[in-house]
């Protein structure tokens, strides 16, 4: 049966090329990887091999064509006995190859709406608490968790033996042993790809980063082996891992030390991306990130690993994702903060208190997913909102949920959204200008005072 | 048609008959399917990225032949071979090159992203080099459940030049995983050649900064890959560690599809078709034994091609994605 040979595409972006020169002539037998054509493209000049065995029964577009449209016939190829002018002339039209784009339809291309956030209280009233450090309930959440389930382990550098290098680990090793709780070299390109492969083969792992400055190393396997894997797999290989670490300033660190990657991970679809203030946050919310399915980037905060506060004494208390916090109710202002942000939104709030200006303080805790309806509900009752955060102000979570106020709350604003950010500047190591780079409880009264115009 | 005169191995082998028409009708299915790619790749039915592994047939159909229930595979962005060897459905492949609801990633992978957790096979990875401790964890993770597994590390000559694949031996050997890393010396990263690109006169022997095994292996016969990757095998399942294979194979078209391919000849080529090339070496080896195979051959021969034509109508037939499919698998809701 005689086949149409068709111009073919040979780079993602051709659509037409020049057949530059035949390299076999009408009578000539080809067999597969034969070499038939030169072809040059848009970008290059390309050898055009046979797929097909058979004789070239006629060529149809001659050498030194320009212009020829991919899927045009270029050439007719005959078995044994047969002549190209015994069959039809080809169609001149293309093969119907191409797929007809489909058009877009406006519903379909839009994202799902979030769904009613959950507004209930995180423990029961009456729930016996016990002051815990940040630090104690990230140990705490990571053990019971190991004790639960076996799949469930730890590694990274200087979690085992040294037990943490900010102690975060401390004990583990003695409870789950060395299988369960694994010093890594200072590799972390390395094991956070271990970690990623081990969590489709069915593991639970915790990966710390010393800090998040050094994930930078492994972020590819944090964003394209982690976070994008389930949606290229269609469904089928999620990454139920979670990598954790101090994140942002610590103190007299410098640059390279002290950066926040909130608003990085949170850009990123297929992440969960959690940044606890308290620590029974920090405790309920890494339960929940262990069991999650999903890749979650759980961003810690060295300053804060010491500070005490209560937490529910239950046996299995968890917090889940997308539920913001509301730490004071107010009617002047939205403060909107997570992390440590929420140290300044916390202590500027009291201070404006005492001035006669309530605000109303939300901790986000996690920002993807983000409980933006918390924000907006809010904004609508205060009409004025800041928010604060440690990151640099270019492409920050201030701006991204400043734009969603815009776009949900515009008619109810009464002042612009303003932010308060670290400065647009590598991190200083001199305290004096560390303590200008980084944003404070200053600014944020600051801020409040200009957008309640006092 | 006569068969081409394939210089093979002198080696003597005791491969039987059966083993070696599996052998033949495994390499063929990817040939032809590769082949079929390619040209529904010039029809425009595929878009993007599309790298061939027409050529390096041997590598993964010998490797595959020392697999064992629920050992482990992964490689990088040229997977089409692999998938197919590992016994992944020809259609659903075929339909996620061109990109439609039928294929293993309903059509949100492309060539060069593809997974099945039913054949073991982990991707399908499109950073270079990426999938090596990847591939070690999958490892970690059958050592930390305590079974005998092996995972099967796929990656190139270029990625062996990627600073991810030493952290990984360094952490496998440290940790004994077992882990078979197999470098797949096709003789060119993209149009860079193993000799432009390191002064190391072996890929493999770099294992042996962090202690360990591995050897060179002769990628166009299939007898002597699925040799040493028994030796790899062996050495894994006894949990002394990692094992590593550097296959000496080639490729016979362009990095990809629209790699015009200059930095070589097309006599280099030829050459290796003519002489080396791992099917023909089968068929001859078959023939010699029993001129009268050429009847089963010929069977294979159609057989192979009316699966390659199935899953070429298929991957037409198959409509693409509903729109509403841009949404969904981006997380899993719990």
């Amino acid at each position: 049966m005689a086949t149409e040979i068709l111009m073919p595409a040979l780079s993602p972006t051709m659509e037409e090329g020049t057949l530059a020169k035949w390299l076999v002539k009408e009578g000539d037998t080809v067999s597969s990887g034969d070499i038939m054509a030169e072809i040059e493209t848009d970008k290059a000049t390309m050898e055009f091999e046979a797929v097909d065995e058979g004789i070239v029964g006629k060529i149809l577009v001659a050498e030194g064509a320009e212009g020829v449209k991919v899927n045009t016939p270029i050439a007719v190829l005959v078995e044994e006995g047969e002549s190209a002018d015994d069959i039809a002339a080809p169609a001149a039209a293309p093969a119907a190859a191409v797929v007809e784009e489909a058009p877009v339809v406006a519903e379909a291309a839009a994202a799902p709406a979030q769904v009613a956030v959950d507004r209930s209280p995180d423990y029961p009233e009456g729930t016996e608490m016990v002051s815990t450090t940040v630090r104690e309930a990230l140990r705490d959440a990571m053990a019971e968790e190991m004790r639960a389930d076996d799949t469930v382990f730890v590694m990274g550098e200087e979690v085992a033996e040294y037990q943490g290098a900010y102690k975060v680990t401390q004990g583990l090793l003695d409870e789950f042993g060395a299988r369960r709780v694994v010093d890594t070299p200072i590799t972390e390109h390395g094991f956070a790809g271990i970690g990623v492969g081990a969590s489709w083969g069915g593991l639970k792992p915790i990966v710390e980063f010393m800090t998040f400055n050094f994930a930078m190393q492994a972020i590819d396997h944090i964003i394209n082996s982690a976070a994008k894997t389930l949606y290229m797999s269609g469904g089928q290989m999620g990454s139920p891992i979670v990598f954790r670490g101090p994140n942002g300033a610590a103190a007299r660190v410098a640059a390279q030390h002290s950066q926040d990657y909130a608003a990085w991970y949170a850009s990123v679809p297929g992440l969960r991306v959690v940044q606890p203030y308290s620590a029974a946050d920090a405790k309920g919310l890494l339960k929940s990130a262990i069991r999650d399915p999903n890749p979650v980037v759980f961003l810690e905060n060295e300053i804060l690993y010491g500070q005490s506060f209560d937490v529910p004494k239950l046996d299995d208390f968890t917090i889940p994702f997308g539920k913001a916090r509301i730490w004071r109710e107010g009617s002047d202002v939205t403060l909107v903060s997570w992390g440590i942000g929420m140290k300044y939104a916390l202590e500027a709030a009291g201070e404006l208190a005492k001035e006669g200006i309530n605000a109303e303080v939300i901790d986000l805790r996690s920002l993807r997913p983000i409980d933006m309806p918390a924000v907006i509900e809010s904004v609508k009752k205060t009409n004025r909102c800041v928010t604060i955060e440690e990151a640099w102000p270019v492409a920050s979570m201030s701006d991204h949920i400043g734009s969603a106020i815009m776009r949900e709350a515009f008619d109810y604003l009464d002042a612009p959204v303003l932010k308060c950010t670290g400065k647009d500047v590598p991190m200083p190591y001199a305290a004096n200008l560390e303590k200008l780079a980084l944003t404070s409880t200053k600014e944020v009264i600051d801020a409040v005072k200009a957008v309640t115009y006092r | 048609m006569a068969a081409k005169r394939a210089t093979r191995s002198t080696r003597k082998s005791n491969a039987s008959k059966e083993e070696l028409l599996q052998y033949y009708k495994d390499m063929l299915l990817i040939r032809r399917f590769e082949e079929k790619a390619g040209q529904l790749y010039g029809m425009g039915l595929i878009g993007g990225f599309c790298h061939l592994y027409i050529g390096q047939e041997a590598v993964v159909v010998g490797l595959e032949a020392c697999t064992e229930e629920d050992d482990k595979r992964i490689t990088t962005y040229r997977d089409h071979g692999h998938m197919l060897a590992c016994g992944m459905d020809p259609k659903g492949v075929m339909a996620e090159l061109t990109g439609r609801e039928g294929g293993l990633s309903k059509g949100k992978g492309g060539s060069m992203h593809m997974f099945s957790k039913e054949a073991h096979f982990y991707g399908g990875h499109g950073i270079v080099g990426a999938n090596v401790p990847l591939g070690a964890g999958l490892a970690f993770s059958d050592k930390y459940k305590g079974n005998d597994r092996v995972t099967f590390t796929y990656f190139g000559d270029g990625a062996a030049n990627q600073g991810q694949v030493y952290e990984t031996y360094n952490m496998a050997q440290l940790w004994e995983l077992p882990v078979i890393f197999v470098i797949e010396n096709n003789k060119y990263a993209m149009g860079t050649s193993v000799q432009r690109a390191t002064k190391s006169p072996s890929l493999w022997e770099r294992g042996a900064a962090y202690g360990i095994k591995g050897e060179e292996v002769d990628g166009m016969d299939v007898l002597a890959v699925k040799e040493a990757g028994q030796r790899a095998v062996e050495h894994c399942r006894a949990a002394k560690g990692p094992y590593i294979l550097e296959v000496m194979t080639y490729r016979y078209r362009g990095h990809s599809m629209s790699d015009p391919a200059k930095y070589r000849t097309r006599d280099e080529v030829q050459k290796m078709r003519e002489e080396r090339d791992a099917i023909e070496q089968v068929r001859a080896r078959l023939l010699e034994a029993d001129p009268k195979v050429e009847d089963e051959l010929k069977a294979i021969d159609k057989e192979i091609k009316e699966v390659v034509n199935a899953a070429a109508d298929f991957s037409k037939e198959s409509p693409e994605p509903a729109l509403s499919e841009l949404w969904t698998d981006i997380t899993i809701e719990a």
